[in-house]
């Protein structure tokens, strides 16, 4: 093990040269660029043994990946916001090829008004295109969690494809010590892929064939079974990656000080850091509160939400993007968890640190104060600007 | 060829094992491409801006269009510079 100080983008490239990827497409854009070029870096001074494909948009990014995953070849790419956008077509046929592609993500938000800061719009808009969804805390956790990735998408259980999101600059462009896992860790780890069933030279084949409705129902279902199967394969990969590494991240929803707690606040990406030492200050002036940390959004953590939810009386879900007409995703999908549970907790959603808000400790403490204190099941935005309301004095 | 009844019986993935060119979209045809070969230069314009590889070359080096493919869009009378192909309606 090599302990390092690099960036969370470093952190992913590092985790695709240590995977061995075979093939990377990809398209630059901020704040996602220095993966690939630090890909492309590795790539041009032989350290890594990668055909690196350079393309004119995301949208071909994708399609050279997919058509990669299919031959068999490790694959790996990266991007955020608007690009993630322009692929999102691609990202369907991703899943639906059972290519294993694993991608690196900035989050960002989404324009307009352009904006180059955190926010969980542009992943959260890809929640229905069969990709797993992992969101990291640190730089550590970026690198565990690509080579895991890469693990769980690859298994013949769930040829899936699955993306790893990190904060925009948080996370991306901050440098924290990181334990690089040693090529002999990694290779015992993640054994080259197997040679792809459906295509070997000299045999014509072809996929996304057109089909009517008397079985793409069933090509769905395919794709639904796969990733029911990933709780199992996640679970299992992070204990293997435990045994060699000795680190584990705590499967798809750790939680923080939450066993006699009065009120759970679930966060996602980098808001859990500060969250946590709020936590920690509030603990200590009596009130119990505690902390949960979505790190596997798709598939959605049922059974660990509804652990949660049977033990504590009331729920902050904070979301960093909205779902305009309802309330914020992560938040829709606690409260539905719920409802097929005996256990009814309060579940309220603050939606927060939108566009690269700053989420600062006093906004903490006022989610926890608010979530002890009032009995509405309402969606609060937190810190937003507000004219004072002027008052009359008689 | 394997035929798929159910769930159990598919592949992960939507595999074909033929290839497209068994599906024959030449009855969507509205006009047919007609190479007039008096004028044709053998410059194969037609057979590279086909989008759908309709053109084959015959054993002379014309122009040939595969009819059950050809879908009569008229790019290849378009691009042909000496206008060799005339888009001829269907009966």
């Amino acid at each position: 093990m090599v302990q390092a100080v690099i960036s969370g983008n470093y952190a992913q490239a590092y985790a695709a040269k240590l995977a061995r990827t075979q093939v990377v497409a990809a398209y630059p854009i901020t704040p996602q660029t220095t993966i690939i070029e630090k890909i492309a870096e590795f790539v041009a001074s032989g350290q890594m043994d990668a055909q690196y494909v350079k393309v004119e948009s995301e949208h071909s990014a994708m399609a050279a990946c997919i058509s990669a995953s299919a031959l068999g070849a490790r694959t790996y790419t990266a991007s955020s916001s608007q690009g993630l956008l322009l692929m999102h077509e691609l990202l369907h046929w991703a899943s639906g090829a059972r290519a294993p592609i694993v991608m690196g993500i900035a989050n960002r938000s989404v324009a307009p008004p352009l904006s180059i800061w955190t926010d969980h719009k542009d992943t959260i808009s890809q929640r229905d295109t069969g990709w797993i969804q992992m969101y990291a805390e640190s730089g550590q956790e970026v690198i565990d969690s690509v080579l895991v990735a890469f693990r769980v998408a690859e298994h013949e259980d769930v040829l899936l494809p699955a993306m790893v999101a990190e904060d925009a600059f948080y996370l991306t462009h901050t440098y924290e010590p990181v334990d690089i896992p040693t090529q002999d860790q990694v290779d015992r780890f993640l054994p080259p892929r197997k040679p792809s069933s459906g295509f070997r030279p000299g045999l014509a084949n072809r996929y996304g064939t057109f089909i009517g409705p008397e079985l793409h129902m069933e090509f769905q279902r395919k794709v639904a079974e796969g990733m029911e199967r990933v709780p199992r394969v996640f679970r299992e990969a992070e204990e293997e990656y435990e045994r060699i590494t000795g680190r584990n991240h705590g499967g798809p929803m750790p939680t923080y000080r939450t066993e006699d707690a009065d009120a759970v606040l679930v966060t996602m990406g980098t808001a859990a850091t500060t969250a946590r030492s709020v936590v920690d200050v509030l603990r200590k002036h009596g009130k119990k509160v505690g902390l949960a940390k979505i790190r596997v959004f798709r598939p959605w953590p049922v059974p660990e939400v509804r652990a949660l939810g049977a033990d504590v009386d009331r729920i902050g879900v904070l979301d960093r993007s909205f779902t305009f007409g309802a309330s914020g995703a992560a938040h829709t999908e606690f409260a539905a968890a719920m409802y097929g549970s005996p256990h009814r907790p309060l579940v309220r959603d603050f939606v927060a640190g939108l566009g690269g808000r700053d989420l600062t400790p006093p906004m903490f403490t006022q989610m926890f104060e608010s979530l002890l204190s009032s009995e509405k099941e309402e969606v609060s935005w937190v810190g937003l600007k507000r004219r004072p309301e002027v008052t009359v004095r008689g | 060829m394997r035929s798929y009844e159910t769930l159990e019986d598919l592949p992960e993935a939507p595999l074909a094992t033929v290839l497209s060119d068994i599906i024959q979209t030449g009855s969507w045809r509205t006009f047919r491409p007609v190479v007039r070969k008096e004028a044709c230069t053998k410059c194969y314009v037609c057979w590279k801006f086909c989008p759908d590889v309709a053109i084959a070359i015959d054993g002379d080096g014309y122009p040939t269009v595969k009819l059950d493919a050809c879908k009569g869009c008229g790019i290849c009378a378009e691009e042909c510079k000496p206008k060799a192909i005339d888009m001829v309606p269907e009966e």
